[in-house]
């Protein structure tokens, strides 16, 4: 009986509640986070086609997180806490901007970044909330209001940063930022290339070994023998070849948990901007 | 040259090889993180002065509506001018005295804003005034811009102070000369609410 309760104790031990009662969730794949429905697919995709526009344009990253409640945090510590986490914005320029709504305590927070707090100050960002957003919000009209708040964003930070936009004539493709599908692509690309190289030095490895296998039966003189250096080589070599596998494990296991290992997992297509705190809350 | 000879010297060669990489290593560690945290710092000074530079302005509105409560005005001036005139030197980092008597200073400057803010409540006009609007979410703006800046000082410092501890950088670290540095601790103040009178 006892190695039973062991086990089912070691079992719930995986299921502890966390510190947070509210967790948070992973990047989405294109700029909404909906996790209280008020959205409908079709105004996602317009949103998404819209803010995908707006990165091109002015390589800024809206994005926007609608949760149905906060479940008692503090709303700016999980405001921070997600932007540090999903990181809009490109690295270096820190211009992301992350609108968000919870339903049940009705409140609303525009989050900004760094390298955007000049164009939307705080007192802007209050203004929008309670000037643009909240009317909707009071009607009961969260797509319009979501629509009308990211308008207003759009509309204070344009004039900020320069982007990439597409040539009318179709090419360019070296100065676009990508898409998510095109990085992920990009990066499997990068993974068989490293796998290939690989599996070309390990290949030379054993073919060297299976050489030297063959001195060995036929007996030949001992000058064909590895002498000490040869062989400190080759073990180097193999040594190597070992703890990078082993590296490349490690990092598979890290992602596959979808936790804090990667930039991998589509969302936003580069990322990687900073947050101070800046921003405004406020309510409906 | 004897083999026994040719032995020691390769031993000690390689002894004080090691020795000079360890060092190295422990020494350019030190110096890293120690540049995180004083870049650190200047985030947490930035916002705090952006706090300061707030104020004048907050209370020349609040002045306009409310001029009865010179009282709590005037309180929060001279909280303000207390901070502005800390000389604030680099080495405040390394000595947790002088890092209390300023988080002490803010503290109370937060404190007395608070009551300003209390106070405010009161006067319907400057409540539904547009400028003080836009001040007060300035100034709940910078109040969190001040609490992210002093958790991520806190999270270099604790980095810089563990590797600081560890051996053998701590043989290197009292060698040379690099300090502990003191934390921000959750303010005194803050525990107690202002009581709202009417």
């Amino acid at each position: 009986m006892r190695p039973l309760f062991a086990g089912l104790f070691c079992l719930g031990l995986f299921f502890a509640p966390s510190a947070h009662a509210l967790d948070i969730p992973a990047k989405p794949q294109g700029y909404v986070h909906d996790a209280a429905g008020v959205l409908s697919p079709a105004t996602q995709s317009q949103l998404n086609a819209v803010l995908f526009q707006f990165e091109q344009a002015t390589s800024n990253q809206i994005v926007v997180a609608v949760f149905p409640s906060l479940e008692k945090e503090a709303l700016e510590d999980f405001s921070i806490r997600l932007a540090e986490t999903w990181k809009p914005g490109q690295r270096g320029k820190d211009n992301g901007v992350i609108l968000l709504i919870f339903k049940q305590e009705r409140l609303i927070r525009i989050e900004v970044g760094y390298g955007l707090e000049g164009a939307l100050t705080d007192a802007e960002s209050g203004l929008i909330i309670q000037q643009v957003i909240a009317p909707y919000f009071r009607d009961g009209d969260f797509e319009g209001g979501i629509t009308a708040g990211v308008g207003a964003i759009a509309k204070a930070i344009q004039g900020e940063f320069q982007g990439h936009p597409s040539s009318p004539y179709g090419s360019g493709s070296e100065s676009r930022p990508l898409t998510p599908a095109e990085a992920e692509a990009l990066r499997q690309q990068g993974r068989l290339l490293g796998l290939g190289l690989l599996a070309a030095v390990l290949g030379l490895f054993v073919l060297d070994l299976c050489r030297y296998g063959t001195y060995w039966n036929q007996r030949r003189a001992y000058q064909d023998r590895y002498t000490f250096w040869e062989w400190f080589f080759r073990f180097a070599i193999l040594l190597a070849v070992i703890s990078f596998i082993f590296r490349m494990m490690f990092y598979a296991m890290l992602f596959s948990r979808g936790g804090s290992g990667g930039s991998r997992g589509g969302g936003f297509s580069s990322g990687g901007g900073s947050f101070g705190g800046g921003g405004a809350s406020g309510r409906w | 040259m004897k083999k026994g000879l040719l032995i020691t010297l390769a031993v000690v060669g390689g002894l004080i090889f090691l020795g000079a990489s360890v060092f190295g290593g422990a020494y350019n560690g030190l110096v890293t993180r120690e540049e995180g945290v004083t870049s650190a710092w200047s985030q947490v000074e930035n916002v705090y002065q952006r706090r300061l530079d707030l104020i004048p302005n907050l209370v020349e509105t609040v002045k306009g509506y409310a001029a009865h409560e010179q009282e709590t005005l005037q309180n929060v001036t001279n909280a303000r001018a207390k901070v502005a005139q800390m000389t604030i030197s680099p080495d405040i980092l390394n000595d947790p005295a002088k890092m209390k008597a300023f988080q002490d200073s803010q503290g109370q400057l937060t404190s007395a804003l608070s009551r300003l803010l209390v106070v405010a409540e009161k006067y319907p006009d400057l409540k539904a005034a547009q400028n003080f609007l836009a001040l007060q979410t300035q100034l709940e703006g910078t109040e969190n811009r001040v609490a992210v800046e002093r958790r991520r000082f806190n999270e270099v410092a604790q980095a810089f102070n563990t590797f600081r501890r560890t051996f053998p950088n701590v043989v290197i670290a009292n060698l040379m000369g690099f300090e502990k540095k003191a934390y921000f601790e959750a303010d005194q103040a803050a525990a107690t609410v202002p009581q709202v009178q009417f």
